[in-house]
């Protein structure tokens, strides 16, 4: 970045809203407050967007995930006695335990044009998500393409795959159950769709789930309606995509109620068939995650929203007359890795800005509280999530290319503690060149040991020994026998923070990727900043595109629409 | 499409539908403008008149222009077959804009008959028109009538109807103009059955809520399996369709298109195609006394006697199903009896005169020659002939033997009132052998019984695992039902207690179809009772008053309907008293029955008691305390207050004379006329009165008794 050359100056250089990070939420709440007239400058210190949701190459992923703290700072400029206090700022990394190993590179060399792989995997969008909701009411997804997640499935260390029974067609066609299990499996959707039904129609009188069971946990109300534990285990982990094993209370970190279980069932339900040409309840947009965040900018940028890259802040500019910090909060400004200073009262940080404690033991107390959310957590209570990404040849179930297969608690090991989820995506959503596979893993971890331990087992049935043999590695094979496991070429471990956004009067932090398949907690998140930044102003009123609604035939690309 | 609520219409779907209509209007005055001159002026002056209605209504009129112009104008002219087409684009139910396609398709074809080229290319356009006539409408008749007399043409090529027929399945997966139209281009492409049947498997593993799907599976099935196609044998692939459509059941059993095909397996699995022979009276080895009218002077004699004024005896053949065909060519009788060479089977059903599962001749004696015994030999089935209504031959020959014995003829007829009430004794079960008598069931020798058996066994085990729903408890007595059919005498007796228990509480659990679970009910009923000598000799009573005669009383049981007649064809004198019967249907096939009590029934009019009059032999009846009357008109059967309402006849078709009061009481009329009645009780029914039983005593000049009052001396 060094021999980039020195960047002009900005003008304007005062901002209703400044955001640092062109993450997820931060996306949203710069589309958000654009359109609704603010003047807002979004910054990234990255050359892409998506900071810590974007999708990358392989070496751009490595140098991300390996970049321990963001280029040297330049040296503040000497402070000329200004009404203002400079804080210098600290990057510091979301990621341990980076683990990356290539075990073809020549081929991965020679295609390494064709890929784009998310940080922030394995994700996916339920097609009734908060996020499409948005998209469509913002207009962001005039700049997306989705398309189908083909298949779900549920395994066990016996390295055998079974179809999650989601769907009346899919409870028909699947052969793993027995008789009565697809009766009790049926008659359990049908109740909570019955359930759903009475509940959006006016009175509440005739629910059939009683109120008392509602507040009971998920688990137990699933044993009482008398489902066996494999069905179970599948609304749980695979349907529900609960994270901790339900049944041990011990190691629960969250223990979901029946409210929130027919939530998230209700998610799922109405997901499926939303948009007529999804066939399932997930989508992935097309060329990676990546495009998420990116939509939501451009959708910002079409509003008036400023965009610079490669543009770090190094330092927070604060009030230093004390009388001035109750009217303003106390916040001046940035000051970027050029040396401008820019002016805003308002600010939205990159979950992975801090405050350097040097800095943070000379402030006053009303500074500090307005630095509140920049000082780093205790690591521990906090949380991490372990994240494995994984280039294969061949697929890990024959025929099927886009699929997500979970792995409920203890189906592994006997000690596995939390549910792993592993999403395989294909070139047809044009992440990776045609032949081979991207697989995703997470599970959430208290240590990056534990974390990986997890992730590794799951590999490892998966996916055949890691050290391809030489003979197949000059051409690509499909993988045709079914029997024949899928071959690694790339690999990546890492263990990810987990940092929630918080609201700091004037200035906030936004949230790093969670632990989730999907983004409804980021959404909401940001949501709730918009809120509390914006008052109760309405979010992209007006603003509902139908730009895109010409019927054309497309492959198999789902088009979302109102 | 199936159950979702229309939508209602916004503002952007009447803006279209208003553009909709100037456009028509347009193609209208363009259609006028173009032919004015060829039209009628009355027409065109009715038309002028009618511009002021609805949008369909004048595109109604314009197609009876079309018409008009196809009938009179000798020829057609490119502008008006290119205003047919807009006008089938946006309407593709104008019938008439079809037909006159299809006139002047003919015409044009007619004349170009030797250019191959130009023929393709102008049925290529009509597929083409009915395509888009389609977008706009995919269910209509019309369309898809004129795509198939397209195709039928046989010029144009076949290979992009399925992948058109996938589009709009896709669409409508139940559609059945779809399906039908599959068929038709399945048959004319000759794409094998099994690739069909294939593709069933995909529309039902898309929805298995599909009837049309499983409909389409069930005929193709039926098919394979009869042409024994490879791998097609019944043992195995009817167990295989079991497992198939069992997922689909227990994956929701609240949907009924998977129940229907289970029903059609059901069948499948019990019934043969080929009719058979179920009993017939007299049965095989079995004696028959016979005697002239007054009865057998031995009342001592145990053995129940037939007597007959007329010197002739019934010989009844019980089928099945409904056959067609028997005649005294298909049935051969070998007899010692005189004069019964040319004999007349005659089918008993009021629905049919060509096909029924009863048929039934009679066979002449004479008394002049006491205390011989005559053998009388039958073969059924040597010569083809006898068809199924479904076009199966009865294919398995079947003969049987019985004797004959006529006795003395005993002068002075018998003129007593039969009361019903006293005289019965106990039937001493040891004085005749019941089996000589009736034919009890014989499991179906031809059937492969064995894995019939297997695969309704597993179905019961896995329905009782359903049975607490109403249409689990319903298939598993069916299913109970089935397994009785083909099994022996200890399986059956448990499955009946079994089956009369489900049904029970089916009446009680879904009062909605009370009436079919009772009807059920009844059959299981009667099935318990008519199944052995057992049971069947405690309903059985002497009647000291008429020769001993032996009296079945199936009174009290709350019957509902009329089943298992088969086994009681012997039977002359039935007590049916005390039950909820509404009809008599079904008592036609027992042609020996002379007295019949249906008092305290549920019997709404004389017309329930219609096939009564296929009964030659009935001389008593008791009809008392039933609803006649109460409700004037049957109209489950007629339109009309009464078909002789509006007529001047004094004679019916038979040139008799009608009563004066035939058009009040026409029901009683119809059924009263053909019976030769001794007794008649009809009290505390509404219908009875005065005027009423005088009515009765014209329309039967035989009747002694009525309503316990002598008639005449």
């Amino acid at each position: 970045m060094s021999d980039l050359p020195p960047y002009p100056p900005l003008d304007p250089s005062t901002y209703d809203l400044i955001i640092v990070g062109t993450g997820v939420s931060e996306s949203v709440l710069s589309a958000a407050a654009s359109s609704s007239g603010s003047s807002v400058l979004h910054l990234d210190p990255n050359p892409f967007y998506g900071s810590h949701f974007a999708s990358l190459s392989l070496p751009d992923l490595t140098s991300f995930l390996h970049s321990i703290s963001v280029s040297p700072l330049p040296p503040p400029p000497p402070s000329n006695a200004h009404d203002f206090l400079s804080v210098d700022l600290v990057h510091r990394s979301l990621y341990s335990s980076v683990e990356i190993s290539s075990f073809e590179p020549e081929i991965l060399e020679e295609h390494s044009r064709s890929f784009n792989v998310d940080l922030c995997g394995p994700r996916v969008i339920f097609c009734a998500d908060e996020s499409i909701n948005l998209m469509l009411k913002s207009g962001a997804n005039n700049y997306v393409e989705f398309k189908s997640i083909d298949a779900s499935f549920v395994g066990d260390s016996s390295g055998e795959l079974r179809n999650v029974p989601d769907s009346r067609a899919a409870i028909f066609k699947d052969k793993s159950l027995a008789l009565l299990e697809k009766n009790q499996l049926m008659k359990f959707f049908k109740l909570v769709q019955a359930h759903l039904a009475s509940s959006t129609e006016s009175d509440e009188a005739t629910v059939p789930i009683s109120e008392q069971d509602m507040e009971s946990p998920f688990v137990d109300f699933l044993a009482k309606m008398r489902l066996p534990p494999k069905i179970k285990s599948i609304i749980l982990y695979a349907i529900a995509m609960l994270d901790y094993d339900q049944d041990n209370t011990e190691t629960c970190r969250h223990l979901l109620r029946t409210k929130e279980g027919i939530d998230r069932l209700a998610l799922y339900i109405t997901s499926m068939g939303r948009f007529s040409n999804a066939l399932g309840a997930l989508i992935y947009p097309i060329y990676g995650q990546g495009e998420l965040a990116q939509a939501f900018c451009r959708r910002a940028a079409v509003k008036g929203c400023i965009y610079v890259l490669r543009m770090p802040i190094t330092a927070l500019l604060l009030d230093k007359a004390s009388e001035s910090i109750v009217e303003t909060g106390g916040c001046k400004g940035v000051r970027l890795a050029s040396g401008q200073e820019i002016f805003s009262q308002k600010l939205i940080l990159d979950p992975c800005i801090t405050v350097g404690l040097e800095s943070f033991a000379s402030l006053t107390d009303q500074q500090r509280e307005t630095l509140r959310v920049l000082v780093p957590k205790a690591m521990s209570s906090k949380g991490k999530v372990a994240r494995g990404i994984c280039i294969i040849r061949g697929s890990v179930k024959a025929g099927v290319s886009n699929a997500l297969v979970v792995y409920p608690p203890k189906s592994l090991f006997p000690e596995q503690p939390t549910a792993i989820r592993v999403l395989q995506l294909g070139s047809g959503l044009a992440v990776c060149p045609p032949g081979m596979h991207v697989l995703y893993l997470s599970t959430l971890c208290d240590n990056d040991d534990q974390g990986k331990t997890a992730l590794l087992s799951a590999m490892s049935i998966l996916i055949g020994p890691q050290v391809p043999e030489k003979l197949q590695s000059d051409s690509v094979i499909e993988n045709d026998s079914a029997e024949a496991k899928p071959v690694v070429l790339w690999r990546a471990l890492y263990v990810q923070e987990l940092v929630k956004g918080e609201f700091g009067g004037n200035i906030s932090s936004a949230s790093s990727p969670d632990g989730n398949l999907n983004y409804n907690e980021l959404v909401e998140s940001a949501l709730r900043l918009y809120e509390q930044f914006m008052g109760s102003e309405e979010l992209f009123k007006e603003e509902t595109s139908r730009e895109n609604t010409a019927e054309e035939e497309n492959d198999g690309a789902v088009e979302i629409e109102d | 499409m199936h159950g979702r609520p229309r939508k209602a219409s916004n503002p952007e779907d009447e803006e279209a539908s208003a553009a909709k209509a100037v456009k028509l209007r347009v193609l209208q005055s363009q259609f006028m403008s173009n032919h004015h001159d060829k039209m009628y002026n009355s027409l065109f002056f009715c038309y002028r008149n009618l511009m002021i209605g609805s949008v369909s209504f004048r595109l109604l009129i314009i197609c009876c222009l079309l018409d008009v112009l196809g009938f009179w104008a000798s020829s057609y002219t490119k502008e008006a077959i290119e205003l047919s087409t807009k006008l089938l684009e946006i309407n593709p139910e104008a019938y008439t804009a079809w037909n006159y396609r299809k006139l002047a398709v003919e015409d044009t074809l007619s004349r170009i008959e030797s250019d191959p080229d130009l023929f393709k290319s102008v049925l290529d356009e009509e597929l083409r028109v009915v395509e888009s006539a389609l977008k706009q409408n995919f269910k209509s008749y019309g369309a898809w009538h004129h795509r198939k007399w397209v195709l039928s043409k046989g010029h144009s090529s076949t290979g992009n109807e399925l992948q058109l027929l996938d589009k709009f399945q896709r669409l409508d997966s139940r559609n059945f103009h779809a399906w039908n139209y599959r068929r038709f281009v399945v048959e004319l492409t000759n794409r094998s059955k099994q690739d069909e049947l294939q593709y069933t498997d995909d529309m039902i593993s898309r929805d298995f809520s599909n009837y049309s799907a499983w409909h389409n599976r069930s005929v193709l099935l039926s098919s394979l399996l009869a042409r024994n196609a490879d791998g097609f044998v019944p043992n195995q692939k009817i167990p295989e369709e079991y497992r198939f459509v069992r997922d689909a059941i227990f994956t929701d059993e609240d949907d009924q298109s998977g129940w229907f095909y289970h029903l059609w397996l059901l069948d499948q699995t019990v019934n043969v195609e080929t009719p058979l022979l179920t009993s017939s009276w007299p049965s095989h080895g079995s004696r028959v006394n016979l005697s002239g009218s007054g009865g057998l002077n031995d009342s001592s004699s145990k053995l129940p006697s037939f007597c007959s004024e007329s010197g002739s005896f019934p010989l009844i053949l019980y089928f099945d199903q409904d056959v067609g065909g028997v005649s005294s060519s298909t049935v051969t009788i070998d007899s010692e009896l005189k004069g019964n060479e040319d004999l007349v089977w005659e089918p008993v059903s009021n629905k049919s005169s060509e096909v029924s599962c009863v048929w039934v001749t009679r066979l002449k004696y004479t008394s002049t020659e006491p205390q011989k015994e005559y053998k009388v030999k039958l073969r059924i089935g040597n010569s083809p002939g006898i068809v199924s209504s479904r076009g199966c031959n009865f294919s398995s020959p079947y003969e049987f033997v019985f004797t004959a014995h006529v006795h003395d003829n005993v002068e002075g007829s018998q003129e007593g009132i039969v009361s019903w009430t006293d005289g019965f004794s106990n039937w001493d079960a040891q004085s005749v052998d019941l089996k000589s008598l009736v034919t009890f069931d014989q499991l179906n020798a031809h059937m492969d019984l064995n894995w019939r058996q297997e695969a309704i066994a597993e179905e019961i085990d896995l329905f009782r695992l359903l049975s607490d729903s109403k249409i689990g408890k319903l298939t598993l007595a069916r299913l109970l039902v089935a397994e009785a059919m083909i099994s022996d005498d200890a399986i059956k007796g448990v499955n009946y207690k079994e089956i009369l228990k489900l049904y029970n509480d089916l009446m009680a659990l879904d009062s909605s179809h009370y009436q079919y679970y009772k009807d059920e009910h009844t059959v299981a009923l009667l099935h318990t009772v008519t199944s052995s000598t057992e049971s069947l000799s405690r309903h059985l009573f002497q009647y000291s008053d008429m020769n001993n005669s032996v009296c079945l009383r199936l009174n009290k049981l709350s019957l509902s309907r009329i089943a298992s007649v088969e086994k009681l064809l012997f039977v002359q004198m039935l007590d049916l008293s005390h039950n909820e019967l509404h009809s008599t249907e079904g008592l036609e096939a027992m042609q020996l029955l002379s007295y019949l009590n249906l008092s305290h029934n549920r019997i709404r009019s004389f017309s329930a008691l219609d096939s009564l009059r296929h009964v030659k032999q009935l001389r008593v009846l008791d009809v008392s305390h039933n609803h006649i009357g109460k409700h004037s008109v049957d109209t489950t059967r007629y339109l009309c207050s009464s078909p002789l309402s509006n007529s001047e006849w004094t004679q019916d078709e038979a040139g008799r004379q009608m009563p004066s009061l035939a058009t009040k009481y026409w029901d009683a009329y119809f059924v009263l006329r053909d019976l030769n009645l001794k007794q008649l009780d009809i009290s505390g029914n509404v219908i009875a009165g005065d005027e009423f039983s005088s009515f009765v005593t014209q329309v039967v000049p035989k009747l002694v008794w009525l309503d316990g009052q002598k008639v005449r001396s």
